[in-house]
């Protein structure tokens, strides 16, 4: 609660004061100051360091630029957009973000909640252990976690293909990264493991939030565990849960290390990222690479916009501000 | 509780313990093999093997490695260090004043942290090099800051709204001046906050590989996770699995300790950041 937090002197001033008309007092004017004076080089750098970059590359998509052609510089209009929206190539790429996506968050958001059950309810005696276990993942740099993944698959080096023949369509020669569908199942498998640490410490965060008295009411009354889950529990998380599926929605349409890791893109695995990144440092087509960068930015803002709209997760509200 | 039930629990325990170890353990299994054993398509290596740790920290390999971990080391470190700073003076205001204007700065921490990486380092790539940012320490740190900045602003300012300040005015009124109120009273109970959120902001500069790759050359600037995914081995018939192996558990140590450490901390920073935050 912001109450408690302000100082004494604040409280006290009633807080419909007739002053506002006659111009703030010294105190709240110097308060104001103070504040962003404090908070104003944070802001300041935040803008500086993502607003400037995202102008300059909205500016930059409507020129025909390739580095290594720089004197035939060229303004296009939107031309880049038009002939990155017509390419099948950017169809693909969305269509692989959004199945990694969906994928991997469904599957964290079930799993991460099962972990986070499990972290809640479980014995003293283990909880620390399983906590301590369940941040490791989490500490682990995504660019390691894809080798482990990779070279357990791999035709090569892995155990996979050795331990799993039982599985119908695995034998010791099954290459999991010459196929489109195979290289998607393991960057998935990667991100899952990577990043459900997170949802499930967001969810017990959620789970601790749950009124205990509500619990036991719903027993009392007779209701099945499973009645507890969908009635009570669920709907009293359901703040934590939208958070959680917010942030983790727009880290995944961001994936880019594992799949530069694993396949490098081949076998049409590219994602949205790595097509802007493609396009930029190893063609050096500013001027495209710029536009899917755009692009980009507007699929996530979009993401986050209709997010907030449909669930109507107010983030400062949730906070008591 | 039953005999079964604790049972249940242990068994429960365990597989999730198995679940977050295993890509460990194989990284460490692969590290320790011999060339001659990489392809043999077990899971532990038949004879251990420390010829990967020494091609990485002695060998041909040490001119790519040993650069990119004091690059990562330093950049990482410097951008926490003005993220926590910056971030510290605004998680004050943000707690302590009454400001118009803590709203569009939060929301705008918030916006920066779901900002696709990638939309930010294309425009850079260009401009750094125009500007001769490309491929030295503060092109890096710089950009990094998009990383840590809006997590630390996020974190401490759940941190500090539950410091009482009001014991502030109250060592004041027994006698302390404005400064000493404020570096006996609130440094002590806002320094675990502030060192939390160094952890997390940490973690996440260490874990950052596409500016790296982008904005980087050399060994003058690449970080550690930019230098293993551009690593091809020291010769064209040398296969570097093992050698990749080695430095990605000996980038992922200090990590690990680190979280082992702290835990009950991070959790606490990353949820009260997140949830409460």
């Amino acid at each position: 609660m912001s109450t408690t937090t302000l100082p004494p002197g604040e409280k006290t001033q009633p807080k419909s004061a007739p002053k506002k008309k006659a111009g703030i007092s010294d105190r709240s004017r110097s308060e104001r100051k103070l504040g962003w004076m404090l908070a104003g080089p944070a802001f300041f750098v935040m803008l500086a360091v993502t607003a400037y970059p995202i102008l300059q590359a909205v500016y930059e998509s409507l020129f025909s630029y390739r580095l290594t052609d720089p004197a035939n510089r060229e303004f296009i209009g939107l031309t880049n957009y038009w002939v990155i929206l017509s390419d099948g190539l950017w169809w693909q790429a969305i269509w692989v973000t959004v199945l990694i996506t969906v994928v991997t968050v469904a599957v964290e958001l079930v799993l991460g909640f099962g972990l986070a059950m499990v972290m809640a309810k479980a014995l003293s005696s283990i909880r620390p252990v399983v906590r301590a276990a369940i941040l490791i993942p989490y500490a682990v740099i995504t660019v390691v976690s894809a080798f482990a993944w990779q070279f357990a698959f791999d035709i090569n080096t892995g155990f996979v293909n050795s331990w799993f023949t039982w599985i119908p369509g695995v034998s010791a020669d099954t290459d999991w990264f010459g196929d489109w569908g195979t290289s998607i199942l393991v960057i998935c498998l990667a991100e899952i493991w990577k990043t459900t640490p997170f949802i499930s410490l967001l969810l017990l965060a959620g789970l601790a939030q749950v009124p205990e008295v509500l619990q036991e009411a719903a027993q009392v009354d007779g209701a099945t565990w499973w009645q507890r889950l969908w009635r009570v529990t669920i709907p009293n998380m359901k703040a934590a849960i939208m958070v959680a599926l917010l942030f983790r929605t727009l880290d995944a349409f961001r994936v880019f290390d594992s799949i530069f890791i694993m396949t490098g893109g081949a076998n049409g695995t590219e994602s949205v990222s790595f097509l802007a990144y493609r396009q930029t440092i190893a063609r050096l087509e500013i001027g495209l690479g710029s536009a899917v960068s755009v692009l980009l930015f507007i699929a996530v803002v979009l993401i986050a916009f209709s997010f907030i709209k449909a669930f109507k997760v107010d983030l400062s509200s949730a906070r008591g501000e | 509780m039953s005999t079964r039930k604790k049972v249940m629990w242990w068994v429960g325990g365990a597989i999730i313990v198995l679940y977050a170890l295993f890509p460990i353990a194989w990284i460490i299994s692969i590290s320790l093999k011999a060339p001659s054993d990489i392809a043999n398509g077990q899971f532990a290596p038949t004879n251990v093997s420390w010829d990967n740790y020494s091609t990485i920290l002695t060998g041909n390999a040490s001119e790519l490695f040993l650069p990119a971990l004091r690059n990562s080391f330093g950049i990482c470190l410097i951008a926490t260090a003005i993220s926590c700073l910056l971030a510290m003076f605004a998680a004050y205001a943000i707690a302590r004043l009454d400001f118009p204007g803590k709203r569009l700065i939060l929301s705008t921490a918030l916006a920066v942290a779901i900002f696709p990486v990638i939309s930010i380092v294309t425009p850079l790539f260009n401009v750094w090099r125009q500007i001769g940012l490309y491929d030295t320490w503060p092109g890096l740190i710089l950009p990094y800051l998009s990383l840590t900045l809006p997590i630390s602003i996020w974190t401490m300012s759940a941190f500090f709204r539950e410091i009482p300040w009001e014991m502030e005015q109250a060592a004041q009124v027994d006698g302390a001046t404005t400064w000493q109120a404020f570096r006996r009273v609130i440094v002590p109970l806002a320094a675990p906050g502030v060192f939390t959120t160094a952890i997390i902001a940490f973690f996440i500069a260490w874990n950052d590989f596409v500016y790296g790759i982008v904005l980087t050359s050399t060994e003058a600037a690449r970080p550690v996770p930019a230098a293993l995914g551009l690593f091809s081995g020291a010769s064209q018939f040398e296969d570097p699995t093992g050698a990749i192996a080695a430095a990605a558990v000996i980038v992922t140590i200090p990590v690990v300790v680190l979280v082992l450490l702290f835990q009950r901390r991070i959790v606490a920073g990353l949820t009260n950041g997140a949830v409460k935050g």
